[in-house]
């Protein structure tokens, strides 16, 4: 979780990904960053993101994005 | 034909209960964009608006603010749009630059306008639509000439202050009249519009529209953080049309969207503002084989669009697709550094001439006479051609094909940026001494390199305020010394190179 918050926080370091549930609801990350996080977390855990993972549920807060990696990991 | 409103009157009295725009949500048929646009017109004139003034549409993307574009234009006055998205810089100065009397707000907008101090000037858009249409209209309306502007859209300029580029209504009819049977626009084209109404790049879809009687639904930005909702939004809708900025046409097909289905109503693919790669363009021509690919090019000087080439052909990964040939009544010349006309195959400066010229920068006399020029192959009357900044040359086939830019201005995510605009944002941040951001064409990504005391964090937290997301860096680099040229300016190269 830490290794995720921290490849978060270089993308964009004035979110609070820590508290935040809202990350894509409330606009504090836009599509250019989806597209940013997905090439990261692709690379850093060796997985590879569907498009029908790549919904506001998934990457509303750090934890749900977690998850999600943990799932694919499995996969 | 003199105004774009006989555009909106025609179709209105053709199609008057077909819807014209939506967005999900709320939606106006074209009798109703007639009606609110005609009573908001008259609500500009009693509160005393003059003819050719500017007001600002400060709204969100939705129905109600066409509806507003179109009153400003029934009150003889051009309007200006602005969107929460925009740097909020660019809008502080935009503001201080037009000193409008009137700016229109929504609910999106009015905490924000209230907190810049803009007060007495607010018009609420419920306010705006709140008459009925008066007589006042017709009054204004004999006073109107076809070189009357219509809007003003701000785009990036280099030393940070915006450039706001004014067009007429005679550019927007030639436009229209050329732009709609390219793209095949008719009364049965549904359009899902991905750019937003701030640029002029919108206006392939109004027009369509209120001259066409084409239907338009207005995409959410958010809609493009999840590839699958953007195809359902295609679907769902029954989308023919789509004029898209190239990237967030990748953003589907690069993240796998068509493993999981395809867009099963699309004829018309535009695509443009910046390059589209070969192969994401062959992911949508494998999902869509029926449909037509077409590359759109122009800058917004020239109103809109004014080159386009159908796909007619394979290409090569990496090789460029062609922008091919001017619309109708658009002509251009590619010019060397001497004035001289370029050979054939050689290299030069895209120079546009014709009605689509639009009528220069808003109260920039000395930025407009840089560009809007004289055309050197003419020294017997005036004739004023754009010269684009952007480097051309033919191919083999007569089709023009876009090479690069002359200056720093560079295309990310579809939005024009001037990397000077980012460069005087940071220097306007506490502790930055100076600043330098390059462009990473590679890997689509911008690096700012900077001198000074500010901390990496501080600085990027600064510049979100400021910027919108595409304008800020990837990367914050702090130096100690950036390298100089002998002639005292930062040395870009050296820093390319780094």
């Amino acid at each position: 979780m830490n290794e995720l918050l921290e490849i978060l926080e270089d993308i964009a370091p004035d979110v609070d990904f820590e508290s935040c549930d809202t990350l894509i609801d409330d606009g504090y990350l836009e599509s250019l960053d989806i597209v940013s996080i997905i090439a990261e977390l692709s690379d850093a855990y060796d997985i590879t993101i569907p498009a029908r993972e790549i919904i506001p549920e998934n990457f509303n807060s750090a934890e749900a994005m977690y998850s999600m990696v943990l799932r694919l990991m499995d996969e | 034909m003199k105004n774009i409103l006989e555009f909106l009157e025609a179709t209105a009295s053709e199609y008057p209960h077909k819807t014209a725009f939506s967005d999900g949500e709320s939606s106006l048929s074209f009798s109703e964009l007639l009606s609110l646009s005609r009573r908001g017109g008259t609500q500009l004139l009693r509160r005393g608006a003059r003819r050719g003034e500017c007001v600002v549409v400060f709204m969100k993307k939705c129905p109600a603010t066409v509806a507003a574009f179109f009153s400003v234009i029934y009150a003889g006055c051009c309007y200006v749009p602005l969107e929460m998205g925009l740097p909020m810089h660019r809008i502080r100065r935009i503001i201080a630059k037009l000193e409008p009397r009137t700016v229109i707000c929504d609910e999106s907008s009015a905490e924000k306008c209230a907190e810049l101090g803009y007060g007495d000037r607010i018009l609420p858009a419920e306010e705006l639509f709140s008459c009925e249409a008066g007589p006042e209209l017709s009054a204004v309306r004999r006073k109107c000439v076809d070189i009357d502007p219509v809007y003003i859209v701000f785009t990036s300029g280099s030393t940070g202050e915006p450039k706001g580029v004014t067009a007429c209504h005679r550019s927007l009819i030639d436009y229209a009249s050329a732009l709609c049977p390219v793209i095949g626009a008719s009364p049965d084209s549904v359009f899902a519009m991905q750019v937003p109404l701030y640029v002029d790049a919108c206006m392939k879809e109004i027009l369509s529209a209120v001259k066409c009687g084409s239907t338009v639904f207005l995409m959410q930005q958010s809609l493009f953080t999840s590839p699958l909702n953007v195809l359902s939004f295609l679907n769902e809708h029954k989308i023919n049309t789509v004029c898209w900025v190239a990237s967030a046409l990748t953003l589907v097909s690069g993240l796998g969207a068509f493993e999981e289905g395809r867009p099963e109503y699309l004829r018309t693919v535009c695509f443009g503002s910046e390059v589209f790669p070969v192969k994401q363009l062959r992911a949508w021509q494998a999902v869509c084989p029926g449909a037509r690919f077409i590359n759109l090019y122009g800058p917004t000087e020239c109103t809109g669009m004014s080159f386009y080439y159908e796909v007619d052909r394979a290409f090569e990964d990496g090789e460029p697709i062609p922008v091919g040939q001017p619309f109708d009544n658009t002509d251009f010349m590619l010019l060397r550094e001497d004035n001289s006309p370029a050979e054939e195959g050689e290299t030069g400066e895209i120079c546009i001439r014709g009605t689509a010229v639009t009528l220069g920068y808003y109260d920039d006399p000395q930025r407009t006479a840089a560009v809007f020029v004289q055309n050197p192959l003419n020294p017997h009357y005036p004739e004023l051609i754009y010269r684009t900044g952007d480097l051309g040359r033919l191919n083999e086939r007569g089709e023009l094909v876009f090479v690069s830019r002359k200056d720093s201005q560079i295309k990310n995510m579809g939005h024009r940026i001037e990397l000077g605009e980012i460069e005087a944002c940071a220097c306007m941040a506490e502790g930055v001494e100076s600043a330098c951001c390059l462009f990473d064409r590679e890997k689509g990504r911008l690096r700012l390199y900077y001198m000074g005391s500010a901390d990496e964090k501080e600085l990027r937290g600064y510049m979100r305020s400021e910027l919108p997301r595409h304008m800020i860096p990837a990367k914050f680099l702090r130096m100690d010394r950036l390298p100089l040229l002998p002639n005292g300016k930062i040395d870009r190269k050296a820093l390319m190179e780094n």
